[in-house]
């Protein structure tokens, strides 16, 4: 791992090279584990994850020339911390034209925290459509979840402080990518 | 109180150089060089260093309430919210229930006045029966009672009628009576709710139009100049209405008119709150015409500051503006207004502010032994203001039954510090004096 | 979003767009199956209705309980307030019932504003129509329709042109449209006959003019405004039938307009008054569809005040600061 020094105090866990790689990987597991990814959709959580789906979408495609079905899952209204933050706008919700109904489908997000992201996701999913099995791709597992969640994918497990923030650059929404970890890291590195 | 003798030293007659006043058995009995005179035992003393004195502020526009809601004001919680305003006299509007449209109803108000002691409560007779503008009241009537009413007034409702109004002009002639106009032309304002402008456009509250105001004016100052009568307008707000009284003044037509405290002061804008603390009639005007008031005021174009004092109950405010009463209480804060918006101004010094709060609203009521100078062998009807020590206004600071005062939370530049009445005070060290002694 | 939703002008332009890019996705969500989303489970909406408004009251219920908030409809008629009841005391007890929001129609104007800032209730206020002062939904849905078939469904409506007909002086839909329109960078043109435009309305953000035909080939959206019958009694125009002459929309005028502009009303309609029958029902009239969008617009309202948390009362932006409207200085 690369932990380059970035400015303000910032680190960076994983540059772009090391999210291609994580994320090929991920594509591969998912072929393997769906048996050719015959029957899957992804669907990425907004904003990133969607981002992240896409991407293993076309790597999928480049393993078995398989289309795979991408959409996206808005959490917003699902969420179950609504009271405690301003009210957010809404992110698209966008399934795909053969819908959800007896698929698999793969949720892609960028970092599996709590599992409250994905405890609503499911809620979410529920008023889409009833699919045959639900699986979770992420492309950081930070620990310290709070629901009985875990995830079938991970690009990269990074133990973290909760008191510190882990943030997923993609390009196509950020310039650039990167997995960076700001704030008190928790374990007296810092003066 | 009454002591045998007040003295009050090193105050400032109407701002100007300090004196001694000394006071005894209800007149101004000496005025000596400033801390030289000796007060006799038992004498109340007060320190005038620093005050203004001027002569009992009167009220030519007062709504007292009583009789028939008494739940708003009564006479004696109407004079003792005087006393606090500095007022020595008020004169109490004839919009009561029943009217003051008889001989018995005036007398009524005058007695009661008379027994809650803090000020000289000069009764306005109505001017039509019921204030219903179709039949004249018995003028003569009142005005040969023992209340000796001389001011006339349908005020809540305009004698809309021009006949009517002639022949009221005229008739009072014959006991040197005034009739004192409510001027509101009745269809251009039906279901009127504030000032039209822009903003009521905006506000979506319909408009209570200026030329409904000049229109009346206009017409009844023609009315006064063709039968020679005198005509009083009362709460003037626009700067057309101050056009015309000033073109009516300049022709020698006999019109005086009066303006209110918070038309000199308040604007329009406040009603964007939709909070009916700021809703009275006639409304709160634009910036434009407030400065014409004052100037108006200033120039002596308006003679007086009339308080049109006008209590309500809490819940006919706790309301949806439409549906709330018309109206706002006043004394206790009228003076400390004139001095915000007059006197901080520069417009007007103290002894302008004493010739239009006390000589001549006196005058135009015709009413004796108020607004007087402050001479030797002059009734003590006296006002002591601090001019520098700011007030709060604050609903313990309201005397009214009422607390429907757009001022509250508001600072005042200046305080009431004492009020007397024919020597004896009715108002002392920011409270009023208990009703038992003022009677005593 | 400020606490209240009491006037158009409580929206700015970033606001605004929050509101219809809001109601365009939950506009997505509700056209699937989804009919029913959990975001406002447990709040409780009160629809407090002291004027009589079967649309509007629906539209508001629907879309607080596709949010599945719990409704509590309140009319007045027949209820405690006709017989008396004082506003503050209907909203003491809506509070007491722990009302999330009120949504408050009133035949006074200013009405929701008092109920907003009187103290009675802490819940958000909704104004839903009071008097002749606002009805800031109705020009949201209004904002949203033109936007859907004016703007591609996104983003603002600069240079659009949009003609409001008829009697603005009593119109609380054309005073927040007006705002909201521009706001969003619509030019606005009120057409009436001189009699049913507000005194001071040269000071409004837009144009104004008498000849309804001189405007008719320059307009992409037109909305005729109902007109009330009683009107005519008071003398603001002598006839229904010359009204309709001078103001109305009928087939010749709408053919007048360019290809693409469409024809709105907020409802009901007199047909055969502001609006000809076969005007209304024509392809180019998307009132139906105001409707269809209230529910959508309301839905996204709902969210956005009541779906986070509760801002401090002290975020809003219609308080006026009673020191600004006194006179404290000598002006001359």
């Amino acid at each position: 791992m690369s932990a380059a020094l970035t400015p303000e105090g910032t680190r960076t866990v994983l540059d772009g090279a090391e999210i291609a790689r994580a994320l090929t990987r991920v594509a591969h597991e998912i072929v393997e584990r769906t048996k050719g990814g015959a029957d899957i959709v992804l669907l990425g959580i907004p904003t990133r994850g969607v981002y992240l789906a896409q991407r293993i979408a076309e790597r999928i495609r480049g393993i078995e020339g398989l289309e795979v079905p991408v959409g996206s899952l808005d959490i917003t209204l699902y969420r179950d911390d609504l009271r405690r933050t301003p009210a957010r706008a809404l992110l698209p919700t966008t399934i795909p034209a053969g819908g959800i109904d007896d698929k698999i489908v793969v949720l892609v997000d960028d970092v599996l925290f709590s599992g409250r992201t994905i405890r609503a996701a499911l809620d979410a999913m529920n008023d889409v459509g009833r699919p045959r099995a639900v699986q979770l791709a992420v492309l950081v597992d930070r620990g310290h979840r709070e629901l009985p969640i875990r995830p079938d994918y991970v690009g990269k497990n990074i133990p973290t402080s909760k008191a510190e923030k882990v943030h997923v650059h993609v390009a196509e929404h950020d310039s650039q990518d990167a997995v960076v970890i700001s704030g008190d890291s928790g374990i007296g590195e810092q003066p | 109180m009454n002591h045998v003798e007040t003295v009050i030293r090193s105050v400032r007659p109407l701002g100007g150089a300090p004196v001694d006043l000394v006071v005894r058995q209800g007149i101004i009995a000496s005025i000596e060089a400033p801390n030289t005179s000796i007060a006799v035992d038992g004498a109340l003393v007060i320190d005038g260093t620093e005050l203004v004195a001027l002569p009992g502020l009167v009220d030519l526009h007062t709504h007292l309430r009583e009789p028939g809601r008494e739940d708003a004001e009564t006479i004696e919680s109407g004079s003792r919210a005087a006393a606090a305003g500095g007022f020595t006299a008020v004169f109490a509007m004839a919009n009561t229930d029943p009217v003051a449209d008889t001989a018995g109803t005036v007398e009524q108000v005058w007695r009661l006045g008379r027994e809650a002691g803090y000020v000289d409560v000069q009764p306005i007779g109505a001017v039509t029966v019921g204030l219903a503008g179709v039949a004249l009241a018995e003028l003569g009537a009142m005005a040969d009672s023992a209340a000796r009413v001389r001011v006339f007034s349908d005020d809540g409702k305009c004698v809309h009628d021009a006949v009517m109004m002639r022949r009221a002009l005229e008739y009072v002639k014959a006991f040197d009576g005034v009739i004192a106009q409510h001027a509101q032309e009745p269809r251009l304002t039906e279901g009127a709710l504030m000032n039209e402008g822009a903003l009521s456009g905006i506000l979506g509250l319909t408009g209570w139009p200026a030329v409904a105001e000049e229109a009346i004016i206009a017409r009844d100052v023609l009315l006064a100049e063709h039968v020679g009568s005198q005509l009083h307008i009362c709460h003037v707000s626009t700067a057309g209405s101050v056009e015309i009284i000033r073109w009516a003044k300049s022709r020698g037509i006999n019109v005086t008119a009066e303006v209110t405290p918070h038309h000199l002061l308040l604007t329009e804008d406040l009603v964007a709150s939709y909070d009916p603390v700021f809703k009275v009639n006639p409304p709160l005007r634009s910036h434009r015409d407030v400065v014409a008031v004052r100037e108006a005021l200033a120039d002596g174009t308006i003679d007086v500051v009339a308080t049109d004092h006008a209590p309500h109950p809490a819940e006919d405010k706790d309301c949806e503006w439409a549906e709330a009463a018309m109206g706002m209480v006043g004394l206790e804060t009228a003076v400390g207004v004139v001095a915000e918006a007059m006197v901080r101004t520069g417009l007007m010094d103290w002894a302008a502010v004493a010739d239009r709060m006390s000589v001549r609203p006196a005058g135009i009521g015709r009413l004796a032994g108020h607004g007087r100078p402050l001479q030797v062998g002059e009734p003590a009807n006296i006002v002591l203001i601090d001019p520098n020590r700011d007030q709060l206004v604050q609903r313990s600071m309201l005397q009214s039954e009422s607390r429907n005062s757009p001022y509250l939370g508001r600072t005042l530049p200046i305080t009431v510090v004492a009020t007397f009445l024919r020597g004896r005070a009715t108002y002392l060290d920011g409270a009023p004096v208990p009703a038992e002694q003022v009677r005593a | 979003m400020n606490r209240h939703l009491l006037s158009a002008a409580d929206l700015d332009r970033d606001n605004a767009l929050l509101v219809l890019d809001t109601a365009t996705q939950l506009a997505a969500l509700t056209d699937r199956a989804v009919k029913k989303l959990p975001t406002l489970r447990g709040r409780t909406v009160v629809n407090l209705f002291f004027e009589d408004s079967t649309r509007t009251r629906i539209s508001f219920e629907a879309a607080a309980k596709r949010l599945s908030a719990d409704v509590i409809n309140f009319a007045a008629k027949g209820s405690s307030v006709s017989k008396g009841e004082s506003l503050k005391d209907t909203a003491l007890t809506l509070e007491a019932m722990g009302a999330d929001a009120v949504v408050i129609r009133h035949s006074a104007s200013g009405a929701a504003h008092r109920l907003a800032h009187s103290g009675w209730i802490g819940g958000s206020v909704i104004n839903a129509g009071d008097g002749t002062h606002e009805h800031p939904t109705q020009a949201l849905l209004d904002a949203y329709t033109m936007r859907h078939h004016l703007a591609g469904g996104t983003g603002d409506l600069s240079g659009r042109r949009v003609t409001i007909v008829g009697d603005v002086l009593h119109s609380r839909v054309a005073r927040s449209n007006v705002l909201l329109l521009t706001t969003l960078g619509a030019e606005v043109t009120l057409v009436a006959p001189p009699t049913l435009l507000p005194v001071g309305v040269e000071q409004w953000p837009c144009e104004t003019t008498y000849d309804l035909d001189s405007v008719l080939a320059t307009t992409d959206a037109i909305m005729m405004l109902r007109v009330n019958r009683e009107r005519m009694n008071a003398q603001y125009f002598p006839s229904a039938r010359e009204y309709s002459r001078r103001y109305g929309l009928d087939v010749k005028r709408m053919n007048q307009l360019p290809e693409h502009s469409i024809v709105m009303h907020p409802g009901p309609m007199n047909r055969g008054v502001e609006i000809a029958n076969d005007v209304a029902d024509s392809a180019r009239s998307v009132i139906v569809e105001q409707v269809t969008n209230g529910v959508n617009v309301r839905m996204a309202v709902l969210y956005l005040l009541l779906g986070g948390a509760q801002l401090g009362a002290g975020s809003e932006l219609d308080t006026p600061d009673p020191a600004a409207a006194v006179l404290t200085e000598a002006t001359r």
